[in-house]
């Protein structure tokens, strides 16, 4: 497995649609192109809103996975 | 049939290293979206919220064009009477303007039904129309409101709330859509 160098996180647990989204497009914003962001949500929709996000914007999910009910997304901004 | 494919199968092509995937097919800039902002109602409203900060976070070029009951949303909280005639004033005295102040289409009872909703919305961390109105803004998304509605309303752009587009007419709206925005009416 390789180990990518998370730049930045943002917790999304418990927020509802469409929270973890929104929220995330904040925080790429304030990031710079190829760096890494890990989301963490609990949102049931997530998992199929993530895989809409991501082929809508172009951001790449580069890790996903589930833990608990936790889901975690690594995405690589464009 | 047999001896057909096994002959088939020597001159089959090597197989070829993966073809990269084109650039362009990640970079098709999704379509800009037009939602048209009609209703005033709690849910209406907080439906469009939803859209446009959604809208926003995938990429699009949003704008929301807000016309009739839909620009009570846009009034701000702290407005009480707006209007610059009797009527015009009554109408807002009979309902109160601003997006924290919307009623349900069913189930008000006399505001128990948004008091409810909103107790449930936080309970489950679902963002308020206002909250998500905030978000959509910083996001880019473009509010516009209706100038026939202002004018028919009274309301002036300082009752509006800030950071909102030059009010336009149907003719832009029409000319959005002519150029392939995808419409939602709401």
């Amino acid at each position: 497995m390789t180990t990518n160098t998370i730049d930045r996180q943002l917790d999304a647990k418990g927020l509802a649609c469409p929270l973890p989204i929104v929220k995330t497009a904040q925080s790429m914003k304030e990031m710079v192109s190829g760096q890494l962001l890990e989301v963490l949500a609990t949102d049931r929709g997530s998992v199929k809103d993530f895989a809409a996000w991501s082929k809508s914007t172009g951001n790449e999910i580069v890790e996903q996975t589930t833990d608990g009910g936790v889901f975690r997304f690594v995405l690589r901004k464009k | 049939m047999t001896i057909t494919m096994e002959r088939q199968a020597p001159e089959m092509v090597p197989a070829a290293a993966p073809l990269p995937v084109p650039e362009h097919e990640h970079e098709a800039k999704p379509r800009d979206i037009l939602i048209i902002n009609y209703s005033g109602e709690l849910e209406k409203t907080w439906a469009t919220m939803i859209l446009a900060s959604t809208a926003g976070a995938m990429g699009s070029k949003t704008r929301v064009f807000v016309t009739f009951w839909g620009l009570q949303n846009f009034v701000k909280d702290d407005r009480r009477i707006t209007g610059q005639n009797v009527m015009q004033k009554m109408m807002s005295f009979m309902q109160r303007p601003g997006i924290s102040h919307r009623k349900l289409s069913k189930m008000n009872f006399l505001g128990m039904g948004p008091w409810m909703m909103g107790r449930l919305a936080k309970q489950y961390n679902v963002a308020s129309p206002r909250e998500l109105l905030e978000a959509a803004q910083a996001m880019g998304v473009e509010f516009i409101p209706c100038q026939m509605t202002m004018d028919m309303f009274g309301l002036t752009r300082d009752d509006l709330i800030d950071g909102m587009a030059e009010p336009v007419g149907a003719a832009t709206v029409i000319g959005l859509l002519q150029d392939g925005d995808a419409p939602l009416f709401i």
